[in-house]
């Protein structure tokens, strides 16, 4: 217990009483024990509550990753259309929007779900360690997927990459392409490096086995997943769009790698 | 059959454990597990040692009481009880490493008994329905659906035992909680506590000291009542519906 992280020691403390039961006039009404349950603000705290926080903020990733694969498609098109389309990223909603305000809003979007997420991975990870502060001599895993049982180390590995990534492509902080004019020339000249092509790679492998479970697990986190039908299409849902966007995501770089894009 | 076990022993809930080894000889294969363990039992007395603490009840497979971790299967190697487990499960000459269900939220007592009162305190929290005492109510006065009844009774198979909770990498009792929100909110008595049910039974588990449900899959895997995942999206979906106010 001493491993509980602080604030969750409220919870041991209310037991049940007796159940009593009342009548108000006419209407009959049960009291139970736990009708002065506290206020909603528990829900976040609760396993479940975080459980929905990393559900939610995941699957604003998903429809940010494939929207993000189908754009680096951009790429097969030639410099113009690369271009053209980051550019248009920027003059998107204008005059509505200022330049590039679309990409911010994004931005702020991505950053308050990456919070969110990781928040609740390391809240729940914690937890799951101090749930079996001694291990087992002998434990085998006998119905647990690779995928399911990479989601914490691989998510670390994502937030590493996404880092990298950002300082690579968005800041420009670490050019190995060198000093380029063009979105299109930082690319293209990015990619023809094979050791680039190859952390890229790695990093959608590992999104890939995060999504394959990460769909379906937050399918059943919502819980939409109440009969076994269910179950197996949330789970192929899971295969389907880790498998999309493993192969929207690497068709651009190894296109460039191979020289097929120039 | 012969074989080699290796047993962990602890002498109370403070005690340093460890894996002691024994070996057992002439084992029929048609004995039950519990019962191989009562022939190095009746052994050990004999030898005036310290017997091996275990849990057991029915011996058949219905109460719940039994539970080890054989070779790192929770209840070895079949979808079945500790004691409804037969030793031609087993190879001649095999090492079987046995274990205590381990969850912080499951201290060990002695040896390979655990006290699972955490389950009883989510059970007190939220797992009953309340009504009148007097006169029992007709039995086929409220009619339920059969495809809500046949869910369920599924979900009342869920005998207590534990094995979902120690065969979870999170040591997350989410199999047994959904079970139980499932077997009461599939019916109309269990409507009225429906809302408070699930807030009181989470808050509980996770108070014990249980970890967050990842939706691995060991646990059914696990459960020797087959009690299928979908009893957690269940649980998961009366939390979110209790909390928004949507019951
Ligand atoms: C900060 C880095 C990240 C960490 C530490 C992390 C960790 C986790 C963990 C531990 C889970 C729960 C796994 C489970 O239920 O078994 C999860 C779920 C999920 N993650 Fe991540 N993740 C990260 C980044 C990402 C990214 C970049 C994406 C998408 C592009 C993503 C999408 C998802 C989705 C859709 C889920 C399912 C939600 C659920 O389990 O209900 N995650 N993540
Ligand atoms: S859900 Fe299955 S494994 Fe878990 S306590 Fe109930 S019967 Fe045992
Ligand atoms: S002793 Fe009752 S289920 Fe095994």
């Amino acid at each position: 217990m001493s491993r509980l992280p602080a604030g969750r020691e409220k919870f041991t403390r209310r037991t049940a009483a007796p159940v009593t039961q009342a009548t108000d006039g006419e209407r009959y009404v049960a009291i139970v024990a736990t009708s002065t349950l506290p206020a909603s603000q528990q829900a976040v705290r609760s396993s479940i509550g975080l459980k929905l926080l990393m559900a939610g903020s995941g699957l604003i990733f998903v429809g940010y990753v494939l929207l993000h694969a189908y754009g680096n498609l951009m790429v097969l098109g030639g410099a113009d259309t690369f271009n053209n389309y980051a550019h248009h990223l920027r003059t998107f909603g204008q005059p509505m929007l200022p330049y590039g305000g679309l990409l911010w809003i994004v931005r702020v979007v991505l950053l308050a779900s990456l919070v969110l997420h990781a928040y609740s991975a390391f809240t729940l990870w914690g937890r799951a360690n101090g749930a079996r502060s001694t291990k087992y001599a002998v434990k085998k895993n006998v119905a647990a997927s690779l995928s399911s049982r990479t989601m914490r180390f691989g998510g670390v590995a994502l937030l590493l990459f996404v880092i990298f990534h950002i300082l690579h492509l968005t800041t420009h902080t670490i050019t190995p392409q060198g000093k380029q004019p063009t979105p299109y020339d930082n690319v293209v000249n990015s990619f023809d490096k094979w050791w680039l092509v190859l952390i890229y790679a790695l990093a959608v492998i590992a999104l890939a086995f995060h999504l394959t479970h990460g769909v379906w697990s937050a399918s059943q986190t919502l819980g939409l997943t109440n009969t076994a039908t269910s179950r197996a299409r949330a789970k192929i849902a899971g295969h389907f769009v880790g498998a999309l966007v493993a192969t929207a995501f690497l068709i651009p770089p190894l296109a460039i790698l191979f020289g097929i894009v120039d | 059959m012969n074989l080699t076990l290796k047993i962990w022993r602890q002498d109370g809930p403070k005690a340093r454990g460890e894996l002691v080894t024994y070996q057992v000889a002439d084992i029929s294969p048609d004995m039950s597990f519990l019962e191989m363990l009562d022939v190095l039992n009746e052994r050990l007395n004999a030898e005036g040692k310290e017997p091996v603490a275990f849990d057991s009840d029915c011996r058949e497979g219905i109460c719940g009481m039994c539970g080890l971790m054989i070779s790192g299967e929770a209840h070895g190697p079949e979808k079945t009880t500790t004691c409804q487990l037969h030793m031609r499960s087993f190879k001649d000459g095999e090492t079987i490493t046995i274990e205590p269900w381990r969850a912080d939220a499951f201290p060990i007592i002695r040896d390979l008994v655990v006290d699972r009162s955490a389950f009883d305190r989510i059970i007190q929290a939220g797992g009953f329905i309340s009504v009148n005492t007097g006169s029992a109510p007709d039995a086929e006065a409220i009619l339920v659906p059969k495809p809500n009844a046949d869910r369920a009774f599924v979900a009342a198979e869920c005998i207590g035992c534990g094995a979902c909770v120690a065969a979870c990498p999170n040591a997350s009792g989410m199999l047994f909680m959904g079970a139980k929100v499932t077997h009461l909110g599939e019916l109309p008595q269990g409507q009225p506590e429906r809302a408070m049910r699930v807030q009181a039974m989470v808050a509980t588990h996770d108070g014990a000291g249980f970890g967050g449900c990842t939706n691995i899959g060991e646990c059914s895997h696990a459960c020797p009542k087959g009690i299928p995942l979908d009893v957690i999206s269940t649980l998961n979906a009366d939390l979110r519906k209790a909390k928004s106010g949507r019951f």
